[in-house]
C-alpha cells in the first residue's frame, strides 16, 4: 500500500498550486494581472529565461557590431598560420586564441563575424513564417467552411514534403545562394507549422463571450480578428515560433554542411563547419568551435521558447 | 469508422496530387539541362538532342509531362527511367530504399524505447532531480545539430576508441547501423521524452487518476493502464509524423557514415537534375506520411475511449 499513498500525495501536490501562498506574501500589488503580465512576473524569476535572454542579447550585439569583439579580419588569411595553434585560454579575445583554419584565417574572427548570418537567417525566417502562418491560420480558423477546407489542404500539401529535402531542391534552383535565398527556401516550407497552431488557437478562441460581445456591438471582421482574436490566440504561436527559430538556425547550418546553404564568400558557421569536416582528423578545432557556437545559439532560443511556454501555460505551473 | 476512413482517403487525394505537382514544378525549375549534360563538354547536334528529348518525353509541355508521369505511376507503378543511364527509377529506389528503411527502423526503435523510458521516469518524478536531469539532457540533445552529433560520435567511437568503423559497408549489417541510428534518432528521442513527460505530469492531476487512486487500485494498474493509455495520445502523433521525417533526415546521417541509402541518391539527383528520380522518391515519402497520419488518427480511437469515429 505505501506505493499507492505515494501516488496519491503526488496527485495532491500537483493539484494544489504550490506557488500561490508565496506570491501572495511577497508582493503587495493586488491589482489583477493580465495573462502577459502574469507571464512576465513568472519569467523574471526563471533562471532558464535569464540565461537564455542574456545569451541572445550577446548574440544580437555580436551580430550587429562584430568589430567590437575582434580586430582581426574574418577573410584575411596568412598561409603561414595554416592550422596553427589550439585553444589557448591565456590569450582570450586575441585573434589566435582559438587557432587558425586551413587558409590561415583566425577561427575566432570567423566565429564572431559568422554570427550575423545564422542569427539573420533565424530571425528573418521566423518573422516571415510567423506573419504568413498566422494570417493563413486565422483565415482558416475564423471563417471555417470552404476557406478552412482549401487552406488546410494547401497546408497539408506543403507539410507533406520532407522539410530538408524540399529546402535542398529549392536551394539548388538558385545559382547564387545569398542569405535571402536561404531565408526564402526555409520560409517556403516552414510556414505550415505556425498555420496549424494558429488555426487551432483561433478555433478555441472564436466562440468566447468577448468575441460574441464585440460582434453584438457591431465590430467589423477585421477589428474582431486583430483586436480580439489575435491577442488571445497569439501565445502558442509565440512559443512555437521561438523554438522553431533555433531549428531554422540549425537547418541553415545543416544545408550549408550539405553544400547547399550559404557558400564561400559569406562568412557563416555552416560554411566553416562544412570546411572543417574535411579536416576533422588533422585539425578538429576548425570544426569544433563553430559547432559549439551553433549549439549554444540553438540552445538559447529553445530555452527561451520553453521558458515562455511555461510562463504562459498555467497547467504546467 | 468506415465512413471516417473513406472521408480521410478522399481528403488524401488532393494532398497527394498537390504535393507531387509541387515537387514536380520545383524540380523543373532547377537550372541546367539534363539532356545537354548527357553529352558532356563536346555537346551534340540539335537533331540528336531533340530526338533524345522526344524519347524522354521532355519536349512536351509541363502539364502534359506531369499527366503522363502520374498516369504511368498510378496505372503501371512505373516511376519512369533515370535520364542519365536509363535505369528504371523503381530499380534504383529498390536498391537504396531497404537500407534507409533499415536505418530509419532502427532509429525509430531506439527513440521509442529510450525516449519513452526517459519520459516516464521524468513524468513520474516531475520536479525532482531525475526529472531536471532528463530535461537538461534532452535540451542539450535538441540544440546540437544532427551533423555535429554525428561527427562527435564518429570522432569518439570510431577514431578515438575504435569501437565502430567510420564508414558503413555497402550492404550494411544491423550492428553497423547502430551508431548512425543513434545519431538519426537522437533529436526525436529528446522530443518523445519531453512530450511523454509533460503529458504524464499533466495527467497525474486529472480526475480519473484521483478516482483510480481512491478506488484503491494497485499502482501498477494506475500507472500502466490509466495514466499511460491517456498520456500516449500526443506521443503517438509525434511518433507517427516522425517516421517520414526520419527517412527525410537520413540524408545527413547517410552522408556522415557513407551509407548507400536514398540520401546519396537524393543529393546526386538534385545536382544532376534527375527529375524523375526525385519526384518518385518524394512521392514515396509523401505516401508514407499520408498513410501513417491516417493510421495515427485511427489509433486515437483505440487509445482514447472518448473518441469515436462515426
Amino acid at each position: 500500500m505505501p506505493d499507492v499513498t505515494k501516488t496519491a500525495t503526488a496527485v495532491e501536490d500537483a493539484v494544489a498550486p504550490p506557488s500561490a501562498p508565496e506570491s501572495k506574501g511577497s508582493h503587495k500589488q493586488e491589482k489583477a494581472r493580465s495573462l502577459w503580465g502574469d507571464a512576465w512576473h513568472d519569467l523574471r524569476r526563471n533562471p532558464y529565461f535569464i540565461v537564455s535572454s542574456a545569451l541572445i542579447t550577446l548574440l544580437l550585439v555580436i551580430s550587429a557590431f562584430p568589430s567590437l569583439f575582434t580586430s582581426a579580419s574574418p577573410t584575411m588569411g596568412d598561409l603561414s598560420n595554416h592550422f596553427l595553434g589550439k585553444a589557448e585560454l591565456s590569450k582570450i579575445g586575441s585573434p589566435e586564441w582559438l587557432g587558425y583554419d586551413q587558409q590561415g584565417r583566425s577561427v575566432y574572427a570567423r566565429l564572431i563575424y559568422g554570427t550575423r548570418a545564422s542569427v539573420m537567417v533565424g530571425l528573418c525566417v521566423t518573422a516571415i513564417v510567423a506573419t504568413v502562418g498566422s494570417i493563413m491560420g486565422m483565415l482558416a480558423g475564423y471563417f471555417g467552411g470552404v476557406w478552412d477546407a482549401i487552406l488546410s489542404r494547401i497546408t497539408d500539401v506543403f507539410f507533406g514534403i520532407p522539410f530538408l529535402l524540399g529546402a535542398m531542391v529549392v536551394l539548388q534552383s538558385f545559382t547564387e545562394r545569398t542569405i535571402w535565398v536561404v531565408v526564402f527556401a526555409l520560409a517556403f516550407l516552414g510556414w505550415t507549422q505556425i498555420t496549424r497552431v494558429m488555426r487551432g488557437a483561433v478555433i478555441t478562441v472564436k466562440h468566447a463571450d468577448y468575441v460574441h460581445a464585440a460582434k453584438a456591438l457591431g465590430a467589423g471582421t477585421v477589428r474582431i480578428l486583430f483586436r480580439h482574436i489575435l491577442p488571445n490566440a497569439m501565445a502558442p504561436v509565440i512559443v512555437v515560433a521561438t523554438i522553431a527559430l533555433g531549428g531554422y538556425i540549425s537547418a541553415e547550418a545543416t544545408l550549408s554542411y550539405l553544400g547547399l546553404g550559404l557558400s564561400a564568400p559569406t562568412v557563416s558557421w555552416g560554411v566553416d563547419v562544412s570546411a572543417g569536416v574535411a579536416q576533422i582528423r588533422v585539425a578538429p578545432h576548425v570544426l569544433l568551435w563553430p559547432s559549439i557556437m551553433l549549439s549554444l545559439t540553438v540552445l538559447a532560443f529553445i530555452m527561451l521558447g520553453e521558458a515562455v511556454r511555461n510562463a504562459l501555460d498555467p497547467k504546467l505551473r | 469508422m468506415g465512413r471516417y476512413v473513406a472521408r480521410r482517403l478522399l481528403q488524401m487525394i488532393p494532398v497527394f496530387f498537390g504535393t507531387t505537382l509541387l515537387i514536380f514544378l520545383m524540380v523543373h525549375s532547377l537550372p541546367g539541362d539534363p539532356v545537354l549534360a548527357m553529352f558532356g563538354d563536346k555537346g551534340a547536334d540539335p537533331a540528336t538532342l531533340a530526338a533524345k528529348r522526344h524519347e524522354l518525353g521532355l519536349d512536351k509541355s509541363l502539364p502534359e509531362q506531369y499527366f503522363v508521369y502520374m498516369r504511368d505511376m498510378i496505372l503501371h507503378l512505373d516511376f519512369g527511367d533515370q535520364i542519365r543511364n536509363g535505369r528504371p527509377v523503381t530499380e534504383v529506389l529498390g536498391d537504396a530504399f531497404p537500407i534507409t528503411l533499415q536505418l530509419a527502423a532502427l532509429a525509430f526503435v531506439f527513440e521509442l524505447t529510450f525516449g519513452l523510458a526517459l519520459g516516464i521516469i521524468g513524468g513520474l518524478r516531475a520536479g525532482r532531480l531525475a526529472d531536471n536531469a532528463i530535461l537538461l539532457f534532452t535540451l542539450l540533445i535538441m540544440s546540437i545539430p544532427v551533423f555535429v552529433l554525428g561527427y562527435i560520435i564518429k570522432m569518439v567511437f570510431a577514431f578515438n576508441l575504435g569501437w565502430i568503423s567510420p564508414n558503413v559497408s555497402t550492404v550494411p549489417q544491423w550492428d553497423e547501423l547502430i551508431a548512425p541510428a543513434v545519431v538519426l534518432g537522437g533529436l526525436s528521442l529528446a522530443y518523445v521524452a519531453r512530450l511523454t513527460r509533460t503529458s504524464m505530469a499533466e495527467n497525474l492531476r486529472s480526475d480519473y487518476m484521483r478516482t483510480a487512486v481512491a478506488k484503491g487500485l494497485p499502482k501498477r494498474r494506475i500507472i500502466g493502464v490509466h495514466l499511460m493509455r491517456n498520456s500516449m495520445i500526443p506521443v503517438v502523433t509525434l511518433l507517427g509524423t516522425d517516421l517520414g521525417a526520419l527517412m527525410g533526415g537520413a540524408v545527413v546521417t547517410e552522408q556522415i557514415f557513407n551509407i548507400k541509402g536514398i540520401g546519396g541518391i537524393i543529393a546526386e539527383s538534385i545536382s544532376r537534375r534527375e527529375g524523375t528520380t526525385l519526384v518518385g522518391l518524394v512521392t514515396i515519402l509523401v505516401l508514407v506520411y499520408l498513410v501513417t497520419s491516417l493510421l495515427i488518427d485511427l489509433l486515437y480511437a483505440v487509445l482514447d475511449p472518448r473518441i469515436r469515429y462515426a
